[in-house]
């Protein structure tokens, strides 16, 4: 975070520029905001018995769940069929990034950011004084895909509005049963992040269910392309509900929750909505799990194993700040 | 050379304005958690967002920071909680009668909310009775329940037909 003490925008009413052009004389990165400083929660410490880098890993998870799926959202900033659906899914990917910016802070808080701090771009190895990124900006643009933690549902490819929506809906339906648990969570940052993000999912989870209503049950175009996208994201969905070890642990200790648990309460929601929008739930095998292992993880974006739509996230989501290291405004 | 602050930290940073809805200060809107003087005096001051990605929280800061120098506090730190959340409940009566004189339709309160337990899907969007903020009529539609800032939904009055804005309850 870095002091701003230009003066005040409205006492230039006459040039809101001069208020820019006054700002800080210390700079500020040209990709980050500044916000791990002076966050109440992100500096506690693990709480007892709790691994520390276990902690850090399922931070970044959930954090990264929130980080690409917004991206992902963003990418129909401006392309949306109706301008209010356009400031819609901008606001769903604004309260998702909200989320993942104090996961990741809190998991640089936890020292998972160090190890990318070394890359050919990092500021502070070129130039003595340079500002010093923000943990979660080094951990947003400067992680390689390998480093992701997130679900590889939320990186697939949005498609048309129908496949959007289906993917809003199975995304939020998990994210909502999985934060309402994670109120309860013994690490301090992780129960306020769920506390605050499942006022906002329910928001998002009723915005899918009402559209997959009127597409569902809506013209036979309209019916048709509604149930193409939900069978198109089915097949990542099964992934969502396979713990993983670093899961597994944290449950166990009481901070995080196995995601097995989630999905009676994810088909419940499902069981709502598809028969009034007259859909069939997909029978469709899931992405790169072996028959007869369902059970166990062969394969999975929390291991860092992505599907290649990863990479174009990560490469529009990247590269100018790659590009442009040391880049202030 | 230490010189009498010319406001008390609280009314200062009482006083600063949410950048996104200017009609309220920081007090009526219900963020400012706290205003404490440490022991060196530095002016700590707590706020809370009002959603996680809420992107007006740097500009609170700045505008904080800003105000308390003004009036002579020179050390500010202004630290952030999320922890309880917000809620559209914590806006403050003065809160919500500027918004309604502002144009804004302000959201109902909700009271506490049952703890456990699935969250609920309702597949028909409630239909809360919000008033038109301009002619008052009670006929009013929901047009997108997201609006131009995170905490604003759009309406439009079936009788006067104006569009106006409701800050959703959360």
């Amino acid at each position: 975070m870095h002091s701003h003490d230009d003066t005040n925008p409205a006492e230039h009413d006459d040039n809101v520029y001069d208020a820019l052009a006054t700002a800080d004389d210390d700079g500020r990165w040209a990709f980050g905001t500044g916000f791990d400083a002076g966050t109440a929660e992100i500096d506690a410490p693990a709480p007892e018995g709790v691994d520390r880098d276990d902690l850090a890993a399922y931070c970044l998870m959930l954090a990264d769940d929130a980080l690409i799926a917004s991206q992902r959202l963003a990418g129909w900033t401006a392309k949306a069929p109706e301008l209010e659906e356009d400031v819609a899914l901008a606001n769903i990917a604004l309260d998702l990034l909200g989320q993942a910016r104090v996961l990741l802070s809190r998991a640089g808080h936890l020292g998972a950011a160090e190890p990318f701090r070394a890359g050919p771009w990092d500021a502070q190895r070129s130039g003595a004084g340079r500002l010093r990124q923000d943990d979660e900006d080094v951990l947003t643009y400067f992680r390689d895909d390998r480093a992701f933690r997130n679900v590889t549902l939320v990186e697939t490819d949005l498609g048309d509005f129908g496949r959007t929506i289906a993917w809003i809906l199975l995304l939020s339906s998990w994210r909502l049963a999985l934060m309402q648990r994670l109120t309860a969570s013994r690490d301090p940052v992780i129960a306020a992040v769920a506390g605050k993000a499942v006022k906002e999912l329910t928001y998002h989870r009723d915005y899918a269910a009402q559209w997959t209503l009127r597409l569902g049950d809506g013209t036979e175009l309209s019916h048709a392309r509604m149930q193409a996208g939900l069978d198109a994201v089915w097949p990542f969905v099964e992934e969502l509900f396979l713990p993983h070890d670093v899961e597994r642990r944290l449950a166990d200790v009481g901070v995080a929750v196995d995601p097995a648990e989630l999905r009676a309460e994810v088909d419940a929601v499902l069981e709502q909505v598809l028969p009034v929008a007259t859909l069939t739930r997909p029978e469709r095998p899931a992405v790169g799990l072996v028959g007869g292992q369902r059970h166990r993880r062969s394969w999975g974006g929390r291991d860092g194993v992505h599907t290649e739509s990863l990479g174009t996230v990560l490469a529009v989501m990247q590269s100018l700040a790659r590009a442009h290291p040391e880049a202030t405004w | 050379m230490v010189t009498a602050p010319l406001l008390d930290a609280r009314t200062a940073a009482e006083g600063v304005v949410d950048p996104e809805m200017p009609m309220l200060t920081l007090a009526d809107l219900g963020v400012l958690r706290g205003v404490d003087t440490a022991g060196d005096g530095t002016v700590v001051v707590t706020i809370t967002p009002t959603y996680s990605g809420c992107p007006a929280l740097d500009e609170m800061r700045a505008d904080l920071r800003r105000k308390l120098h003004a009036a002579g506090h020179e050390r500010v730190e202004v630290r952030t909680t999320f922890s309880p959340p917000w809620s559209t409940d914590w806006i403050s009566d003065a809160g919500r009668r500027k918004l309604a004189e502002a144009g804004v339709a302000p959201p109902d309160r909700l009271g506490p909310r049952p703890a456990g337990g699935p969250v609920p899907l309702t597949l028909v969007a409630p239909s809360r009775a919000v008033a038109c903020p301009r002619c008052g009529a009670p006929d009013t539609e929901e047009t997108s329940r997201f609006g131009p800032t995170a905490c604003t939904a759009l309406r439009r009055c079936r009788s006067c037909a104006e569009p106006f804005e409701h800050v959703k309850e959360i």
